[in-house]
């Protein structure tokens, strides 16, 4: 809802919890996330869409959030690091995170909640049967989450940078969490 | 003391602050919600060299949200004269010397920067300020016979810029076979995925810095000094950092940044650069042109070699990597002369990155080493080995380890080096053709002096306090694993807090020295602790505190050889008809000392070889000769390794037991991954297609003329 011509209220139900906030009309979901409503989870990275550390689930799929003004997601669910948790029933991680540590797939941590959040989506685009560039037959897209290899982790991921390189755990770690439940739990 | 049968050191230990990391409750250094918080975003000159003759800020400071503009005009003297103990930190002041002069150095410096309540205010602000310059005429590209460069006194590591030992010229000019070939490896950038931030707050004469910073202690050095304040009124926080690869291991412009721009306005502000900002701001691996000669005796044994480097470095700061350093040591040659000259540059400052010297210096030689097997159609790794010396070949000095050979033959054995065709282009699968290549690897292994302070609580706990910094390497969980050893508990009774200044004197995580140089403090503290808790007769109500400082123990070491090496080895394949390169495999074998968490440091080398990996085939900043600087400035321009192009990477220490290193017996891990990486795989290329590209990145464009040839047959 427009206050004025620069700012606006916006509804976002996040993590969760419905939160209602005042935004300047050129704030970014990502900046309105991390300065308006002190969720610092999700990290800035480029602000360009271009390294994927922003990555949150917005309506149940993956999006730069650098790339979003938060008033176009007016009316979204989001998901972000801090309710990763949440979305298996208010455990105390996630089986990702969990997978996370036991393969050491984060160095200085700056990219990995944007890698959680994107291998999340990931592997629900897989359960939906979305094919990838690597996908050998894309008309027949994929038998879900638990279907994908290697290969087609390190496609599916690769809009998420991560620096130290710890790409090996991050692919072990997703193929893990794939294999047992396709990530829906 | 009772002994623990299980030892936490060496164990793979999960991160300790693994769970803060995926759980996103990690703060980092623009994460700290101060009150009254304002942001700041700066203004960048757009010429490369010149003078601002004007700044207009009355469209700026018009715009709703917008606090104040920090201009040359307005902006805090700092002591800019101020003489620091340690080199490189007194290399870092120019570039923090903000709005000190008017002078532009560089494209990209700070001119300005705009001071708002809202980050998007501060950015439109930002973009309303008016600054006219002056212009001078400009020079950003680094040429290898420009003769305005020179040799420098001394370079980044220390080493004087030229050495010599024996005639190594004559020597050359005399060898029965000769490799003379040069090598150009680009500018690169650290890309560390937090860019560099800093939220600064001043309370009185007292400023708190949260920065993104590989050294708080160091850090709080020059920009006290340059405040004219004592070390002890700068606070520098850096308890999370996004990576680094020695970008943030000085303070940069960002930090100053914050700090002057909270004076002005009296309240706390915070800075975090985007990409395109970081791309000048924050120093950059400089580009070298290497020319290497290699004379040999026909059964391999190298009679000379001659290693020469240009590189480049701003206006502001004689900047000298040691890009030659290790040819020095890593060969048993009798006549050896490496030059490094450097040209000064109207560019942005580089600096370290990962390796610094040795990633690029090591690229160059062992891709020459590899050019000399073939001319002598020997095998490489038996080439290496026929060169491996009994001492430092430089200065005669014994090695406290070495173990080069141990790691080409056990790399060998592992890779399935045995049976290799030399031929080049021999092996085809279908429309790949494959080939391999090996490559040595050193890194010098340096102890810093450190203090820690170490303190058991009545209850059974204890607490370690040493200034390090975690930038991703796991320092934290290993230090906790050396804590807890030392005082002979569970690693659950111990906590270790790092990332504070003023926790005392303690080197950057830079160098490879950090866990070498921490722990040894973090021991002595926690053994001098065991022995105050014995003096008391256990822990007083109020618990005891002991502090220890390792100035004498790192002084008293004896003069040695010390360094880490490795093999490294590369499987590449290239498509005959795109010329699409892709690295199948690759697998590192190093001899570092004493592995203190198998798991943390196995990420730190198939991390470092991984961008090796992106060194050898994408990184490449293109200076800009008309407008100065670089011409890409963002991550859709400038490529790093994406997961797609990561596949097989694995790494191997061998057993090294070497008690003339520190007390941990380590040698520090966060740099070797990457070197002898490059050249691996440049020789991998070689072999795969027969075609030697001497210029980093190997891109398509680069192999596809030799693919012609091969396509037809």
């Amino acid at each position: 809802m427009l206050q004025d011509d620069t700012r606006s209220e916006v509804s976002l139900r996040i993590n969760g919890v419905d939160r209602t906030v005042g935004v300047d009309n050129r704030a970014t979901l990502l900046d309105t996330l991390r300065e308006g409503l002190g969720l610092t989870g999700a990290k800035k990275g480029c602000d360009h869409g271009q390294c994927g550390a922003c990555t949150v689930l917005l309506d149940g799929r993956r999006v730069n959030s650098c790339l979003q003004l938060a008033v176009a997601a007016d009316g979204g669910e989001v998901v972000t690091i801090e309710g990763v948790a949440g979305l298996e029933g208010g455990g105390d991680l996630h089986a990702l995170q969990r997978a996370f540590l036991e393969h050491d797939a984060l160095q200085c941590g700056y990219c990995t909640p944007g890698q959680i959040c994107s291998a999340l989506g990931a592997m629900a685009e897989a359960e939906r049967g979305w094919p990838s560039h690597v996908t050998g037959d894309t008309s027949a897209g994929v038998a879900g989450a638990a279907s994908l290899d290697a290969y087609e982790v390190r496609e599916r991921m690769s809009g998420n940078i991560c620096r130290c390189g710890a790409y090996g755990g991050i692919v072990a770690a997703v193929l893990e969490v794939a294999e047992a439940d396709g990530g829906r739990s | 003391m009772s002994t623990t049968t299980q030892r936490a050191t060496g164990a793979p230990i999960v991160r300790v602050d693994g769970r803060a990391k995926v759980t996103g409750a990690a703060q980092y250094a623009y994460e700290y919600p101060l009150e009254n918080m304002a942001y700041a975003w700066p203004v960048q000159s757009t010429i490369a060299k010149g003078r601002v003759e004007s700044i207009d800020d009355s469209a700026a400071l018009a715009r709703p949200g917008v606090i104040a503009v920090l201009t040359p005009d307005n902006v805090a003297r700092l002591q800019v004269d101020v003489e620091l103990p340690l080199p490189f930190l007194a290399a870092a002041v120019p570039d923090l010397s903000l709005l000190q002069s008017r002078e532009v150095a560089f494209r990209g410096q700070i001119v300005a920067a705009v001071i708002a309540t809202s980050l998007e205010a501060a950015r439109e602000g930002a973009g309303a300020v008016e600054v006219g310059y002056e212009e001078q005429a400009h020079d950003a590209v680094l040429r290898f016979d420009d003769d305005r460069a020179y040799v420098p006194g001394v370079v980044n590591d220390f080493s004087p810029g030229n050495v010599e030992r024996g005639e190594a010229d004559r020597a050359f000019a005399e060898a029965p076979v000769r490799i003379d070939a040069t090598y150009s490896t680009p500018a690169e950038h650290a890309v560390p995925m937090e860019p560099h931030s800093a939220t600064a707050a001043w309370d009185g004469d007292r400023l708190t810095i949260y920065n993104s910073d590989q050294g708080p202690f160091y850090s709080s050095l020059p920009i006290s000094a340059l405040f004219g304040l004592d070390p002890g009124q700068v606070e520098i926080v850096a308890e999370y950092v996004g990576g680094g690869f020695g970008s943030k291991a000085a303070p940069r412009p960002p930090t100053m940044l914050a700090a002057l721009a909270a004076r002005l306005v009296d309240r706390p502000v915070k800075v975090a650069l985007n990409r395109p900002q970081s791309f000048s701001l924050t120093t950059y691996r400089t580009p070298t042109i290497q020319r290497l000669r290699l004379g040999a005796e026909r059964d391999g044994r190298l009679a000379a070699i001659v290693h020469e480097s240009v590189q480049q470095s701003s206006t502001l700061v004689e900047y000298t990597e040691q890009s030659v350093s290790s040819t020095r040591l890593l060969y048993a040659a009798p006549d050896v002369r490496t030059t490094a000259r450097v040209r000064r540059l109207d560019v942005p400052t580089p600096g370290w990155l990962r390796a610094p010297g040795d990633a690029p210096g090591v690229y160059a030689l062992e891709s020459a080493v590899d050019e000399l097997a073939v001319e002598l159609g020997m095998d490489p790794i038996e080439l290496r080995v026929r060169n491996e010396p009994d001492a430092d070949p430089e200065t005669g000095q014994p090695f406290s380890s070495r173990n080069l050979v141990g790691a080409l033959r056990e790399g060998a054995a592992r890779f399935g080096w045995e049976g290799r065709d030399p031929a080049p282009a021999s092996r085809r699968e279908g429309n790949w053709l494959v080939g391999t290549g090996v490559a040595a690897a050193h890194y010098p292994a340096l102890v810093f002096p450190s203090t820690a302070q170490a303190r058991a609580e009545a209850d059974g706990g204890f607490v370690v306090r040493v200034g390090a910094a975690d930038i991703g390497t796991g320092a934290r969980t290993v230090l906790t694993q050396v804590a807890a050893d030392a005082l002979d508990v569970p690693l659950e009774r111990v906590r270790v807090d790092i990332g504070r200044a003023s926790i005392g004197v303690a080197p950057f995580a830079g160098g490879s020295i950090g866990t070498a140089s921490w722990s040894w403090a973090v021991e002595k503290a926690c053994g001098a602790l065991l022995d105050a808790v014995q003096e008391h007769g256990g822990v007083p109500p109020e618990g005891l505190e002991v502090q220890a400082d390792t100035t004498e123990d790192v002084g008293a070491l004896a003069e040695m050889s010390r360094g880490g090496y490795g093999a490294q080895f590369a499987e590449v394949r290239v498509d005959v008809d795109t010329g699409q390169i892709r690295v199948d495999r690759m697998l590192g074998v190093f001899a570092t000392g004493r592995v203190l968490n198998p798991r943390t440091a196995r990420s730190q080398i198939v991390g470092a070889m991984t961008m090796g990996l992106s060194m050898a085939l994408m990184e490449i900043a293109e200076p800009d000769p008309e407008f100065g600087d670089f011409a890409n400035h963002d991550l859709a321009s400038y490529h790093v390794a994406s997961n797609a192009d990561v596949r097989d990477v694995d790494c191997v220490f061998l057993h090294e037991d070497d008690k003339n290193l520190n007390s941990i017996g380590g040698k520090g891990i966060g740099e070797i991954g990457i070197v002898g990486a490059a050249a691996a795989i440049a020789n991998a290329v070689h072999h795969a297609i027969g075609l030697r590209v001497r210029d980093l990145p190997i891109r398509i464009e680069d192999v596809r003329p030799a693919l012609q040839d091969l396509r037809v047959r």
